[in-house]
């Protein structure tokens, strides 16, 4: 039986058309993925279920819950179907819960909300429910605060108090997307348990179709505020039938084509890392024990050979952003070496221009990667500066410049424009030409493709592939995404806890992980052939 | 905790420390002689020496600084040169006006901004909050001295409900002394109450966009819910701060005000010293006011820690 | 705070007069600025010359404001005084600029070092004395006078721009491109000129509207209780200070002194809204 129907749901807000036409259903114990990518409408399409719009939105169209139209209720009544009927987990679990109150009283609240149990008998129900999504009452009584649990720990605390009171629906808004792979494997299974357990019906929005392929019953891809295709899994695995999917498809597993790289070992190494320490000072706990250390670098060595793309993967806290700023010279280390080219990186501000000159960087984020205020041009021309009165100036930069952005498959007439111009995926096109351009050795992308769209991410896995094959470059490449890292590299390293723990060819590592946590890491990794296969599609 | 307290309170001492040095060290550099002041015109040289030796004056600047500070310690802040009676008595007379009325102004002014900014913020771009928004604004732009005057115009001389100035002291009666301070703090508090209304309810609005309240309203709290229990408590963290600072300002203030209402409170004392070059008197108000200031800051990070969990266990 | 990115914005003044608050503040703002400037060359009246034969008067088409006890036309001393305050202030926003902004993104640059410490416990020690007892100190070592007033209201402003700077910068010193610009080699200063301080500008100019304010309040406030500039440089603190005692007698020259500072503190304050609004890139967008 239809338990939540959507039907021809329209929203605007302003002038802006949000959703367009969108039909969806869901039933009692059942997952719907909702699969999009980001401005699909995904989101507001699951905050429409739950009536927390803004303001100014216009919704026209009809959700009924059993039969019960949810759009004409009035606030009133939403309040009562919010959190009884409903309830809902968001994509941060870092803020989704008030700092100030501890979690036994957050997760009360459901019940004391909508119902006359006393506050003695809501906290014991609040310990229950903490208790089945596995925060047990010895490491977790019901007085800790937020801030003292982990990203994992929170969403948990999030997913019991939308629990709480057995909602017929409970819509997960990106819930794994801000968590680590081995995180996100243990919540999807506890979201999963609970469907089964109290007949649920779940929504789940996310932008990763290899985390639906895995335990959905029925998908729907949304795209420009429709849905586009909806069916059964492993139906419409089967038979995808419009050229969007099938493009999100393929862009999910998408691999670059690759000439192998010819490895000289006896050259100089392009950057080889000697034993590497890097500690950090624990704030004072107590008045007469000095505050102790954190090592978030532990010993740690590798190298990389002309040509070569190295990945580093691991999960957040494992040390690879620190490593990463020891690399670039952006931090101090309390041991060990780092060579670039042989050269000495002396770490601190003192790092010499010759060591800076040979490696480049590009972050994650391609909003906070440029000053606004900058063209283009300027934005482009800065590691310029490293060549000090070798750099070029007049028509020679000008040429620098336009041979950067055009490399990057953008326009030289782009050198004038403004970063606030360009969409995504051009900015992280701008930031690999900005690393371009004073033709560096080592080029390390720091998590440079985490904040894109599938579709995105795989036109720019491609330019990747393709400079590193016409320019001889190496790349550090460092992400927490086991499948990207498979696609770009020739060897990984894995590290956990400031150590690395394996380090391979990228395929014999893939294919025959050596070490626990590796194989850990790629057990909990959603990989979409693998989840298809196990379904019998594909 | 403790070593979250300790390392406030050594932070403190050290500002103290600081701000007592830059007092005696400003009032070092005063052209003139106050034991040749207090002779008077026509005092022979030999006397002036001799007040100076008994006044300590002649020691180096160190031991006077040493003393002075080990003098205030123990409540001695020296003879003042003009009344000839312990400057601690002065100020000890005078800070029971002044101390209340920066304490009821402070009241006052946290009694009307709470509900107002609330209320501004709960009802965002509606008429309520332009028309508290629009006070607010008048309220900060009015120079509190002004506003006095106007009230001493309108409800003493006009109205005659109050005297326009003056003070009968605490024995005249609790009541009868907090009429003759009613005005002045309600001019003190009034462009107080509109900052810390502005501030509440930005602060406010700041919270109500945060992650957790959507959290709370997604488990059916209804808006007036969420706003009372998630919303207030959190946002009262940067206002605590805002009334923290106010203090100072409104015992600052005060000392403006008083000269309004001719209230015998520091303010006046303070003038006083300086007109008639009666420098002991004005460094003891000033350090005085400036240990009250360092004082409040510190009870307003107290505060923080009680108020918020994170800190509790932390020490930063 | 959580935004301080905005985009280069070449018409923002054409938007900022969509802005009523804006509109309003500026046009007060311009007013007051142009009766001081005004004042240089030409008033109604010689505000030195007393005439105590037309004292007190009312205001009338001779006089738009009335006189004062000396027969003094208000109006023109509301012209000359308007000079005093301003004056007073804007030094006084630029003490605090060129002293506080620097050290804030000094310190920021050195975020948890050194010179932090102790360019933030010196913040801390100023903040402790608000401006009237600096005022009082200085005034009691040196005597009254508007220099003093501009110096102390100057020393209190330098915390506060340090402070917003540290603030802001420590913010922007996180962003990638920040990261990316050391990357390049850049040193912390060029860094803090280059990448730091424009992108803080909008905040500095809000709060610089705000202090400029808050500067003419305690001007007034300095000058009312003697502690301000002199006469007889006509200012409007010392104006009220004057008319209290004979408000019973004729209450309007208490007005238009008052009336001056609340519109001129007004104006800029509206005009502080409006600019923080439209830079403030999240109602920007809300509006778009």
């Amino acid at each position: 039986m239809t338990l939540l129907k959507i039907s021809n749901l329209k929203l605007s807000i302003g002038r802006a058309q949000i959703l367009k036409d969108v039909d969806l259903d869901v039933g009692r114990g059942e997952i719907l993925g909702v699969i999009g990518e980001s401005g699909s409408g995904k989101s507001v399409t699951a905050f429409s279920v739950m009536q927390l719009l803004p303001h100014a939105a216009q919704v026209s169209g009809s959700i009924t819950l059993e039969g019960t139209e949810l759009l004409t209720k009035t606030e009133a009544e939403m309040c009562a179907v919010r959190g009884r009927d409903v309830g809902m987990i968001f994509q941060e679990p870092m803020t989704a819960l008030n700092p100030l109150k501890n979690i036994g009283d957050q997760v009360a609240e459901t019940i004391l909300v909508h119902s006359d149990k006393s506050r003695a008998e809501a906290l014991a129900t609040a310990r229950d429910m903490l208790n089945r999504v596995g925060l047990t009452e010895d490491r977790f009584p019901l007085t800790r605060f937020p801030h003292e649990l982990s990203g994992g720990q929170r969403q948990r605390v999030v997913i019991a108090m939308a629990i709480a009171l057995k909602p017929k629906l409970l819509i997960a808004d990106e819930p794994t997307t801000a968590l680590d792979v081995t995180t996100q494997a243990q919540i999807l299974e506890l979201l999963k348990k609970l469907v089964a357990e109290d007949q649920m019906g779940l929504i789940l929005i996310t932008h990763d179709l290899a985390v639906v392929a895995g335990i959905a019953d029925k998908i729907a891809i949304m795209k420009s505020g429709e849905v586009i295709e909806r069916g059964e899994t492993v139906e419409l695995f089967a038979n995808m039938r419009e050229p969007y999917s099938k493009a999100l498809l393929a862009a999910t597993s998408h691999q670059p084509p690759r000439n192998p790289p010819t490895i000289v070992e006896d050259q100089v190494p392009v950057l080889k890392v000697e034993n590497v320490v890097r500690d950090y000072p624990l704030p004072r706990v107590s008045l007469f024990k000095p505050g102790g250390h954190f090592r978030a670098v532990d010993h740690v060595s590798f190298t990389i050979h002309r040509g070569e793309n190295v990945g580093l993967v691991g999960e957040s806290g494992c040390g690879k952003s620190t490593l990463t700023r020891a690399i670039l010279a952006l931090e101090k280390t309390q041991g060990g070496a780092i060579h670039i080219d042989g050269e000495p990186v002396s770490c601190g501000a003192g790092a010499s221009f010759g060591v800076r000159r040979k490696m480049q960087v590009v972050f994650q984020d391609p909003y906070g990667s440029f000053n606004p205020r900058h063209r283009v041009r300027r934005l482009v021309a800065e590691p310029f500066h490293l060549l000090g009165s070798d750099a070029p100036d007049g028509k020679a930069r000008e040429k620098r410049i336009a041979e950067a952005l055009e490399n990057v498959g953008l326009s030289a007439s782009d050198a004038d424009k403004y970063i606030h111009e360009f969409s995504g995926g051009q900015r992280q096109r701008i930031a690999i030409a900005r690393a371009l351009i004073i033709h560096p050795s080592l080029i390390v992308l720091d998590e440079a493709v985490s904040a894109l769209d599938v579709s995105i991410r795989a036109q720019i896995l491609d330019l990747l592939a393709d400079l590193s094959d016409r320019l001889d470059l190496s790349y550090l490449f460092i992400s927490h995404d086991l499948s990207v890292v498979r696609a770009i590299t020739d060897r990984v390293l894995v590290m956990k806890s400031g150590k690395i723990v394996e380090e391979g060819e990228t395929e014999s590592v893939f294919q025959n992980p050596q070490h626990e946590y590796t194989r850990e890491l790629l057990a909990a990794t959603p990989i979409l052939e693998t989840a298809l296969k196990a379904r019998g599609v594909g | 905790m403790l070593v979250y307290f300790l390392k406030r309170l050594t932070s403190v001492v050290l500002s103290l420390i600081m701000a007592s040095i830059v007092v005696f060290v400003a009032l070092e550099i005063v052209p003139g002689d106050p034991a040749a002041y207090m002779m008077g015109l026509n005092a022979d040289l030999s006397a002036i020496e001799a007040l100076r030796e008994q006044m300590g004056l002649n020691a180096s600047a160190i031991v006077r600084y040493m003393s002075w500070v080990a003098g205030m310690l123990h409540g001695d802040f020296g003879i003042s040169y003009t009344y000839k009676v312990p400057v601690s008595e002065l100020i000890a007379d005078r800070l029971w006006v002044s101390l209340p009325l920066a304490l009821f102004a402070l009241v006052l002014s946290t009694l009307i901004a709470f509900p107002a900014g609330i209320i501004a913020a709960a009802n965002r771009n509606k008429p309520a909050d332009f028309g508290i928004m629009g006070v607010t604004q008048l309220g900060i732009a009015i120079p509190n001295f002004w506003f006095a005057m106007l009230l001493v115009f309108f409800f003493a001389i006009t109205l005659r409900w109050f005297s326009a100035g003056g003070f009968p002291g605490w024995s005249a009666g609790f009541f009868i002394a907090m009429k003759s301070l009613l005005l002045p703090a309600v001019a003190l508090a009034l462009p107080q109450a509109s900052i810390l209304a502005r501030v509440m309810r930005s602060s406010l609005l700041d919270t109500l966009s945060e992650d957790y309240v959507r959290t709370a309203r997604a488990k059916g709290l209804t808006r007036q819910q969420t706003l009372w229990r998630h919303a207030v408590r959190n946002a009262l963290i940067p206002v605590v701060t805002i009334i923290g600072l106010q203090f100072s300002f409104l015992l600052a203030g005060a000392i403006i005000i008083e000269n309004v209402f001719y209230l015998p409170g520091l303010g006046r004392l303070v003038f006083q010293g300086i007109t008639q070059r009666d420098l002991i008197t004005v460094k003891s108000v000033v350090m005085l006011l400036v240990f009250a200031v360092i004082a409040i800051t510190f009870l307003v990070d107290l505060a923080y820690a009680v108020v918020d969990p994170r800190l509790r266990r932390q020490s930063r | 705070m959580s935004e301080i990115l905005t985009e280069p914005s070449e018409h923002i003044l054409r938007s900022a007069f969509r802005s009523k608050s804006f509109a309003i503040g500026f046009a007060l703002t311009i007013l007051f600025v142009a009766a001081a400037l005004i004042s240089f060359l030409w008033t109604p009246y010689d505000v030195t010359v007393m005439s105590i034969a037309d004292k007190l008067q009312t205001p009338s088409a001779t006089h738009f404001f009335g006189t004062d006890h000396f027969g003094r036309d208000i109006f023109s001393m509301i012209m000359v005084g308007a000079r005093t305050s301003i004056a007073v202030a804007i030094i006084a926003v630029g003490i605090g600029v060129v002293l506080g902004v620097p050290l804030g993104l000094a310190a920021a640059s050195r975020h948890g070092g050194l010179l932090d410490e102790v360019i933030m416990r010196g913040n801390d020690l100023i903040f402790a004395f608000p401006a009237l007892l600096i005022a009082i100190l200085i005034t009691a070592v040196f005597g009254p006078g508007a220099v003093n007033a501009i110096i102390a209201i100057g020393i209190f402003n330098i915390p506060v721009f340090a402070r917003l700077a540290r603030g802001a910068a420590l913010t922007l010193w996180t962003r990638d491109f920040i990261l990316a610009a050391r990357v390049s080699g850049k040193g912390v200063t060029r860094i803090s000129a280059e990448h730091i301080l424009p992108n803080i500008m909008n905040l500095l100019i809000v709060q610089g509207t705000i202090q400029f304010s808050l500067g003419i309040l305690a001007d007034a406030g300095l000058s009312y209780v003697g502690l301000g500039a002199q006469p007889p440089t006509p200012s409007w603190g010392r104006m009220l200070a004057e008319a209290q005692t004979m408000i019973s007698l004729a209450p309007h020259i208490a007005l238009f002194p008052g009336f001056a500072i609340l519109l001129t503190v007004l104006g800029l304050n509206l005009m502080g809204d409006g600019l923080r609004d439209l830079f403030d890139p999240k109602i920007r967008r809300g509006r778009g």
